[in-house]
Parts: C-alpha cells; structure tokens; sequence
C-alpha cells in the first residue's frame, strides 16, 4: 500500500464523523510520524476546510508534528510534581545524547511515583539521574 | 493455588507491577490484575488473601510466598491511609478488575442508572441537585443547576462531554477512575444522558494517558449493552493543556484550535456543536452512580460548608505517602500534609505545598489550619482546583516556582485573550529580572529623542515588583479563562510568602500586625 493509498483509507474511515478532523490527525500521525504538507491539503480536501484551517490546528497541538522525528522519543515529565522530587537537577546532570530525543511533557499523572518518563506507552517511575540516564542509553 | 491481586493502573505499571506478577505467575499463582488501593508509595502491592506486600520487586516475590517477606503491611483494608477514608467514588479501588461486568456488577455496579431510569428524568437531576454535588473539575459549580439548564434547553440533539484531560500537576484521580473503574464513569455518563435528554457521550481523555484510553475503549465496547440507546466515544486530545478548559475542550472535540470561547453563551445552552451540553469533569459524573444509587442525601450528609460530599484528594510530590485520599470536605491541610502523607520524602521541612495544580497557590505550613473546602481556600487567595497537592521540602526556590507558573502559562496559553498570550512572556521576563536583581535601564525606543516622556531612569527591584503584581492584576482580571485568569495565583503567593526568595524584605511580622 502507498502513502497515497494509507492517507485514503485513513480519510474513508473517517467518513461522516462529527469533528472528525482530530482522530484523523492523529492516524496520520500514528501511520506516517509526521503530518506532511501534502496530508494537510489532502485532509483539507475531504473535510471542506481550508489548507490554513488544518494547518492552523496541525500546529496548535503538541503532538501533530510537522517533520518526522527518526529518534526514539522519551518523554520527560518535567510539572510542578516532578519538580519537587527533583527532576531538574536530574536534566542538568544528564549526558546530551544526540541518539535519543528527550522532551519535555506537562504531566503524566504519575505525580505521586515521579520523576517520571514514557517511552511509546510505556511508563517508567520513581527515576533518579543513574535510571534516567540508563532508560536515555538503551534507545541509544 | 495462591491468587495474587496486583494492580495494572498506570503508577504500579511505572514503578514495575508487571515485572513482580510475571514473577508470581512464574512461581505457580494465579495473578489477577486489579485496580489499585491508591497506596501508590507501596507499589507495586501485591495482596494476597487480604495481606498486602509492597513495595515489591521480583526478588521479593519468593519471600512472599514463603512468608518470610518484610515487605509484609497487613491486612490492606485495615491500613490506616485506607481504614480513615470515605470512599465514595473509589469504594472499588483495589477491589475489582477494572474490565470485569461481572466484579462491577456484583459491587452494586448499574444500581444507579437503574433507580434513575425508575425515577424518571426530572427526578434524577432532584436527586444531584439534592446531593449538592459541585463541579470536581475545580470551577465547583452545581452539577444539579448545570443539568437542570441543559434539560430545559430547547431541541432534540443533546450532548454529555466528559472532561478527562486531566493535565494538571499532582492530579491523577480522573485517571484512576477511567483506568480502575471505567464502567462507572460510563454509568453516571449514562445516568446524565437519561436526566438530560442527551442520546450521545464523548469523553475527551488526554494522549498522555494511553492505558486510560485503552481500558475505556474496551469498557465501553462491553457496555453498549448496558447503557443503550446512550453512546459513548473517546476522543483523544492532542498535547495541549488549554483544551482542559470547558470550552476550548469543545472546540477541540469539533475537530479546531483549542482555542476558549467567550462566555456567554454558556456550553450548557450553545455547547458542542452548538447544542446543549453538559461538560463535566470525570470525578463529577463519577460521582453520580453513588448519589443515584444511595440517595442525594446521604451524599451531603457528608461535607463541610457548602461543599458536600467527598473529595478524592491527590497527594504527589516530595511527600512519604503519596496516593489518592478520598475523605468528605473538610480535613485540614496540615493534616493531608503530616498526619496522612507523613510530610515529605526526602525528610526535610515542608516549604511550600501547592494546592489545585499549576495555577493554584502555594501555602506555607502557616496556612495548615485551612479546611479542604472551596470558600475556605477562595478566601485564604487559593483554590482546590482538582484537589492536587504538590509537596516541596526547603530546599524549593519559590521565585523559581513563580518563573516556572509564568512559562507554563505562556507555553500552553491558547492566544486567544492578550493578557494571557503576552502577559505571561512578560511575567517571565520580569522575573528573570528579579532573580538577576539587574533591574532593568531604558531600552532604545525609550532612549530616542521623540521619547521625551519615557522614563530614563533605571527601574528598581521593588519597582518591577510592583509591576509583577500590576501584571498579575491585569492576567487575573483581564483573561478569558483560568489559565491566563489563575497563574497570578502561584505567582502571588510564592511573592507573598516568601519575599526573601525574590529579593525583598522579610516583612516585621509584627508590624504588619
């Protein structure tokens, strides 16, 4: 199957739903890690917006992105709660790794087990600098 | 064979649940993933016949089974962070398997929209509006009033949104529900459809929590049967915490920016598209089966003030018990801080502990004698919000707290209302400069001839000060919603309490007296 052809059927799924354009970004998101100019506009096609419309909500939520991102992605919460156990200090002291993308998350609702972390859907607890640094090295 | 109870909710997965019930399968037991008792410091927990252990790695498992393990707490009912709480809305926790019709059933699952559909609609929202129920999302308005609206909008499409995007610091109650017992917040959905005449429910989960989303896809897929001809939906957020604000979460769930809408017109007569909808938070319409199911009055039997019933309490951060803590409204701060989360972890002295998430206010422990009510913390310049409480020990700078409430509002600000888009980079700005205690000289416009009225002088650190407050004023005043409208709330507090982390005099206590 193309691009072009997964792009269709994730459009046909989708066919008559209310608000339908959200659960449609976030299939071409899943199916391509990335959501392409040329999805925008076919997107915008189906759904008779404009391509500023889906471009406008394209970039106004965190997780639709514009470029793929080819690392392994951990997600690092960094809100008040993992503060306070002292989660800066552990990004201070971690080794750039230009293998892995850490990013930053508001909130895992992990608050009372933090510092917290999640790779894909997997949630990591109770981390200190030697197991974040250790979760960082084996996506390397 | 041995049966072991081990939860499967998301804060014993991160800290290795899975890993300790592989070791006990291993062993020759039975494993039966539960939800969890909310004793989140002892998990992973494993219960055996009562007994818990926690908490456990897979090397303690071996000592378990042989009745060697010092990891051994006891009968888990009779533990004193469990034995002292009302559970109402988490009278499950532990107890059940999360996707099972048969433990929801035989736990008084369905009683509540069954005694609702006897009722009869009108009835139904008597029976909310009796129990006194207030919105759990932080805002407390009355769910009864608020579905009494929407019932009496006119027209035949009505919706029930369910807010899950839980996104606040030191909440995770709403992901509790949806993980450990998801066939609730389906019933009291289906409870608020049958009052309202609503025939469709969508419950907007954030993408940060995957496991709640797939538990209540699986849920509600075996619950069609029961709550027919009422639908429910998950949809999916998208990275943006604004989209927890009711009408922005509207806007999102049609499928555009999160952006907030001007109120009037209220959600509940012009909601999702367009039509009447209630949009509730999950712990409100959690609450629900319990209130139909036992009666409004035995609800707020329980309560303080006019805050009725009970409120499942987060307890997170830097602090020994951390959990969920569900008790009626009223227990005071100290004691949620010391006597049930036993202070903080590292062992240190409590600084500061923030109540309601990242735009609530942090309290110092002068402020222990506040009682877990709305009015009482409106009062004291805080809010409950969601009922999080964030624990920092003395070693938090609070005017780096009062950065991080700026930066978080300018990173998740919806740019909708400019005192929230704008106010929130120059509150970073500004305080950037009150840490550096630079000050801060004219700049080059200000220095330009044609300039003749802008000040030249450099301006002092008690005057950006005041100016930090003058902002705040305007975010608080001058902000369409809570987020541009609460961050002054940290801001404030961690300026009023404790000055000296900004640079500023100490205030003589007694002459401030």
């Amino acid at each position: 199957m193309t691009d072009q052809d997964e792009l269709d059927a994730i459009l046909a799924g989708h066919t008559g739903r209310e608000g339908a354009l959200l659960p449609i970004l976030h299939d071409v998101q899943a199916a391509f890690g990335h959501v392409s100019e040329d999805a925008i506009r076919r997107i915008a096609h189906a759904l008779n917006l404009t391509r500023a419309e889906v471009h406008g909500v394209v970039s106004f939520y965190h997780d639709f992105r514009e470029a793929p991102e080819s690392r392994p992605v951990l997600k690092l919460c960094r809100a008040e709660s993992c503060q306070a156990r002292g989660v800066e200090a552990m990004v201070a002291a971690l080794p750039d790794n230009p293998r892995v993308a850490v990013e930053t998350v508001y909130c895992l609702g992990l608050c009372s087990v933090g510092p917290a972390a999640m790779i894909g859907h997997e949630v990591h607890g109770r981390l200190d600098a030697a197991r974040l640094g250790a979760l960082v090295e084996s996506l390397a | 064979m041995t049966t072991v109870w081990i939860s499967d909710d998301a804060a014993a997965l991160a800290c290795g649940a899975n890993a300790v019930a592989a070791a006990f399968a291993k062993a020759g037991c039975t494993v039966e993933r539960v939800s969890s008792w909310g004793m989140h410091w002892l998990e992973p927990l494993a219960e055996i016949e009562g007994q818990g252990f926690g908490p456990l790695t897979s090397e303690d498992v071996a000592a378990v089974l042989a009745g060697t393990s010092d990891k051994a707490i006891g009968p888990i009912a009779e533990h004193p962070f469990i034995a002292r709480q009302q559970r109402f809305t988490f009278a499950r926790a532990g107890k059940t398997r999360p996707l099972s019709l048969e433990d929801y059933a035989a736990t008084g699952g369905w009683a509540g929209l069954k005694r609702a559909r006897e009722l009869g609609p009108d009835a139904t929202i008597a029976e909310v509006t009796q129990s006194g129920l207030r919105g759990r999302g932080g805002a407390g308005f009355p769910a009864g009033i608020k579905w009494t609206t929407v019932a009496k909008a006119a027209g035949p499409v009505k919706y029930i949104v369910c807010n899950a995007d839980e996104g606040d610091s030191a909440t995770f109650a709403d992901r509790m529900v949806m993980e450990g017992d998801p066939f609730m917040l389906i019933e009291g959905m289906a409870i608020a459809g049958h009052a309202v005449g609503a025939g469709k429910g969508y419950i907007y989960v954030r993408s940060e929590y995957p496991h709640a989303i797939a538990k209540l896809q699986a849920a509600i897929a075996l619950a069609v049967p029961y709550i027919a001809p009422f639908e429910v939906e998950v949809r999916v957020g998208a990275g943006a915490y604004v989209c927890g604000e009711e009408t922005s979460l509207l806007n999102s769930l049609e499928g555009k920016r999160g952006e907030v809408r001007a109120k009037p017109p209220l959600p509940a007569l012009e909601g999702l598209f367009g039509k009447p909808t209630v949009v509730n938070n999950v712990l409100t319409l959690a609450a629900v089966p319990w209130i139909l199911a036992n009666g409004g009055a035995a609800y707020a039997d329980v309560g303080f003030g006019r805050s009725r019933g009970t409120m499942p309490i987060q307890l997170a951060g830097n602090i020994k018990h951390g959990g969920l803590y569900e008790v009626g409204f009223g227990i005071t701060l100290g004691e949620l801080v010391n006597d049930i989360g036993g202070g903080t972890a590292t062992g240190r002295p409590v600084r500061a502990v923030q109540v309601g998430g990242p735009l609530g206010a942090y309290h110092p422990p002068a402020d222990y004698a506040l009682h877990f009510d709305y009015e009482c913390f409106a009062e004291a310049e805080g809010l409950i919000g969601h009922a999080g409480l964030t624990v920092f020990d003395d070693t938090a700078d609070m005017s780096a707290q009062a950065r991080f409430a700026m930066s978080f509002c300018a990173a998740e600000s919806c740019g909708k209302c400019t005192p929230c888009r704008i106010g929130s980079t120059r509150g970073v700005e500004l305080i950037d400069r009150i840490r550096a205690r630079s000050g801060r000289a004219a700049d080059k416009v200000e220095t330009l001839p044609q300039m003749h009225n802008a000040r030249k002088a450099p301006r002092t650190l008690t005057e950006d000060v005041n100016l930090l407050e003058d902002l705040c004023e305007t975010m608080k005043f001058g902000s369409l919603c809570a987020l541009g409208g609460f961050t002054p709330y940290p801001v404030l507090s961690a300026l009023k309490h404790w000055p000296e982390d900004f640079g500023m005099a100490v205030p003589d206590q007694e002459a401030a007296e």
